[in-house]
């Protein structure tokens, strides 16, 4: 819209009687926003659930090749980032415009290091030939079951990156909510963008949470 | 809208615990607990999930529809897997010629 | 000089001018009137390849087309058909324009998202509309793997991505019905005051927000192994073609009460409001929307018959498939003793809802046909399948739509509609609309299966009958389509309440102003209260 002389901090938009009732607005609308990514992700835990239950030794040699300590270490930064996100909602709630500030780039940077690590453990997939595709081969798996392997390495590849995808959408909503701080947006009565963020923030850390055990920890003391 | 406002000990011992099982589900993960490791794996994971979802995301203190939304979600989730799993692992169950 | 006095006072209509008034409006609407719109485009597009169809199934030798081309022509009478018209259909175009307006709201919860889910539908469409005139697809509606993935050398991506982004409008759309009728309703306006159009929007909300993310996703992994090759469905892989079938039916099951269930809401008001009568049982029709959203969840694999699914998840499917027949016939119940002794008029809406109930009772009964695991695996894939879906489809969703369409004209636009045209083209809908479809369902019994165009000469007695019905059809459909247009500037000026129907949108001005209400209503009364009308009612027909 055109820019406006002075800063809203109450944005009361239109349509809406109270700040009560915009807030339970955006409250709802994220949060049922949310089950539609519950559902989204769900199609590809049903895949991931047949198709592990038809091949669990398969499943669990590919799931050993991936690299534990990344992926460990990466599920440590997504929870430090929910940490920090948790933190810049609270400044919010508080009216603390510096601490928002400082959180909101605190959990972006750790959004980076995570996608960062992601992009390194791609590219050794990469060297290692685990991209699904006619130059596929993953060693300990006999031949005729490397098209099950593939499946793993499929549903991996699907699987982080939406996970991947969600994150670079998550970064970018934080960008805009700095710079929004920055104008001085929100206070402690309107803070309802840095709150509905959050609500994203920690359910992409939750969909982590899901794929990294059943990712990277199936059946490791086989091998 | 004047929310509940959790104490940062609250958030920090929260954020403890989620670290602690991260930890606990790594190492786990390479003891031999048969079939039971996909339970505990997963057990831990939902414990997380609690953990994130009650604390972080203030489901403690939202509303009775905010509570059901995500129930409701879940269960839809629930029904995606059992309904597709009872076709997947019943194939060939029942003898009929032809199948 | 009436039409001065019109133009004096503000509506939303003239509130602002130009190209750009309507391109970036968030009014809602506005934003209905753009739906309505374009769904009009792709349901005559839609019905340009069912003409194509019934022209090339006159003859058994299949000679006007080749077998090739057929397949684009049913892939893309489904894909415009089902994604592009019906499942935006009421919801998007009369569901937005009137959702608002009958819980006595100035506009839905996120106007903007209202107007972006617009702008998706539109970019998904341009992208199935590519593919269509880039020379068109031929995987059947369904996209069923291997074939989709692998063999077709067709646009599947383009189609399959414009459903995708479409999927995504759809999701939009109910997420914000959903948040607006839990939070913006008028004071008084407890839930069950609410119409029961709104009932059954609110109802398909939860289907579109429950549902059609695992489409988006499904497309999402046919369109990882299409373009990259990595194969999630692939059999040479190992991988499960069937998975691909149960992710696809547990969004497109439940579409159909998408497409649907909106449709009940339509005819709820038309049968109240034309019988001058409470809906009877109002609460438990209210309910019965609900419980169809979500049995509608529990039954998809009735799609999955003879797909190799395995015989106890058949059972247990087509038992569950029963369960959608209560609901269904509580309505069909409800509506027919909200009848008894009501005051009725038959207007044209009233035509079309009871041509709704008629048809779509043809269309449930044989749907309990189809649920039933024995007689399926016979009539799967006949004419028995396309007729009974078509009774739903076009005989309840679109008879319901047209109905909604007559009864809310006069608010949308401030006309009336020519009630003798209205009234004819009814009728020649209904009597094409059987012609057309009830050989169908003989044809398939007695074995013609769909997607062929080569056919025995013994069954082109019975393919001459239905396509003439869709000539007569056809005629049926471009006749509104006329007069609608024609009463634009020259029909009759509409009052505040021509039907004497007792819902908000009626209490406020024809069309309403931009802001809908002069001031907020404050609701005191039950729905359907007609102690509460007050005024003449005008005699129309």
């Amino acid at each position: 819209m055109a820019s406006q002389a002075h800063v809203e901090t109450l944005a009361l938009r239109e349509q809406f009687d109270t700040e009560a009732q915009q807030k339970d607005a955006s409250t709802l609308g994220m949060w049922i926003f949310l089950i539609t990514e519950i559902m989204f992700f769900g199609g590809m835990f049903l895949a991931y659930t047949v198709y592990r239950g038809a091949f669990p030794m398969v499943f669990a040699v590919a799931s050993s090749s991936l690299a534990l300590i990344l992926g460990a270490v990466n599920t440590v930064v997504l929870l430090c980032s929910s940490f920090t996100m948790v933190l810049a909602v609270r400044a919010a709630q508080l009216g603390q415009q510096r601490a928002i500030i400082l959180f909101l780039i605190l959990t972006l940077l750790l959004g980076g290091v995570f996608l960062g690590v992601k992009a390194y453990e791609w590219k050794d997939k990469f060297e290692e030939h685990h991209i699904p595709g006619p130059t596929f081969h993953l060693e300990g798996v006999a031949t005729d079951q490397q098209g099950h392997a593939q499946l793993f390495f499929s549903l991996y590849f699907a699987m982080t990156g939406l996970h991947a995808l969600h994150m670079v959408i998550g970064v970018g909503i934080l960008t805009f909510l700095i710079f929004q701080t920055r104008k001085g947006r929100y206070t402690a009565d309107y803070m309802t963008p840095v709150d509905v963020a959050g609500l994203y923030w920690h359910f992409v850390d939750i969909i982590w949470i899901f794929l990294f055990p059943l990712l990277y920890l199936i059946d490791r003391h086989m091998k | 809208m004047s929310a509940h406002i959790d104490s940062v000990k609250t958030y920090a011992l929260v954020f403890a615990g989620l670290i602690f099982l991260t930890v606990a589900t790594t190492y786990v993960a390479t003891v031999d607990l048969g079939p039971f490791s996909v339970v505990v794996a997963l057990g831990i994971a939902v414990c997380k999930m609690l953990l994130v979802a009650l604390f972080f995301m203030h489901i403690r203190h939202s509303t009775k529809l905010t509570k059901l939304v995500v129930l409701g979600g879940l269960l839809w989730l629930g029904i995606l897997l059992t309904l597709t799993m009872s076709d997947i692992l019943t194939r060939g169950a029942l003898g009929v010629p032809g199948r | 000089m009436i039409t001065a006095a019109v133009q004096e006072r503000e509506h939303y209509l003239n509130a602002s001018y130009g190209i750009k008034s309507w391109l970036l409006t968030k009014d809602h609407k506005r934003i209905g009137l753009l739906y309505l719109a374009t769904i009009t485009l792709f349901f005559f597009l839609g019905g340009a390849f069912a003409t194509l169809i019934r022209i090339e199934l006159l003859t058994p030798q299949g000679g006007l087309v080749s077998s090739e081309t057929y397949n684009k022509l049913f892939t893309m009478h489904g894909v415009a058909m089902v994604f592009f018209f019906l499942i935006p259909s009421i919801p998007a175009s009369l569901g937005n324009f009137f959702l608002p307006m009958m819980i006595g709201a100035r506009d839905l919860a996120f106007p903007r998202i209202n107007l972006l889910s617009w702008y998706l539908l539109v970019i998904g469409g341009l992208f199935s509309l590519f593919a269509m005139l880039a020379g068109g697809v031929d995987t059947g509606w369904t996209f069923y793997t291997p074939y989709s993935t692998t063999y077709s050398n067709t646009w599947v991506i383009a189609t399959a991505l414009g459903i995708f982004v479409a999927g995504f409008s759809s999701i939009l759309t109910g997420l914000n019905f959903i948040v607006t009728v839990h939070t913006m309703r008028a004071p008084g306006m407890t839930w069950f005051r609410l119409p029961l159009f709104v009932w059954a929007n609110y109802a398909t909300a939860l289907i579109q927000v429950l549902g059609t993310p695992v489409l988006a996703v499904t497309i999402v992994l046919l369109f990882c192994e299409r373009v990259f090759h990595i194969g999630i469905f692939d059999p040479v892989l190992g991988g499960d073609p069937v998975l691909f079938q149960h992710l696809f039916w547990f969004y497109s099951h439940p579409a159909v009460y998408i497409m649907v269930l909106p449709a009940m809401g339509v005819v709820s008001e038309l049968i109240s409001t034309f019988s001058r009568k409470p809906i009877f049982g109002y609460r438990i029709v209210a309910c019965s929307s609900l419980a169809i959203a979500v049995l509608g969840f529990l039954v998809w694999g009735h799609h999955l018959f003879v797909s190799t699914q395995s015989v106890y998840a058949g059972m247990v499917f087509s038992f569950l498939s029963y369960f959608v027949a209560i609901p269904s016939a509580i309505k069909v119940f409800n509506w027919t003793a909200t009848l008894y002794k009501g005051s009725i008029s038959y207007a044209t809406p009233m035509l079309y809802a009871f041509g709704f109930i008629g048809l779509f009772t043809i269309g449930g009964l044989t749907g309990l046909f189809v649920a039933c695991l024995g007689i399926d695996v016979h009539v799967t894939d006949t004419y028995f399948v396309v007729a009974h879906f078509h009774y739903i489809m076009v005989g309840g969703t679109i008879m319901a739509y047209m109905g909604g369409l007559h009864y809310w004209w006069p608010k949308m636009t401030g006309r009336m509609y020519p009630e003798a045209w209205a009234k004819l083209s009814a009728l020649v809908i209904f009597l094409g609309f059987n012609l057309t479809f009830f050989p169908q369902f003989i044809l398939g019994y007695l074995g013609m299966p769909r997607r062929y165009h080569v056919y025995p000469e013994e069954f082109q007695i019975l393919h001459v009958l239905s396509t003439a019905g869709a000539s007569v059809l056809a005629v049926g459909y471009a006749i509104p389509m006329m007069y609608f247009i024609w009463s634009l500037r020259y029909g009759k000026l509409a009052p505040a309440n021509p039907w004497g129907a007792t819902g908000l949108e009626w209490q406020t001005a024809s069309p309403p102003p931009a802001h809908n209400f002069e001031e907020t209503p404050v609701v005191t009364h039950e729905a359907y209260d007609y102690s509460t009308v007050i005024g003449e009612v005008i005699e129309v027909g």
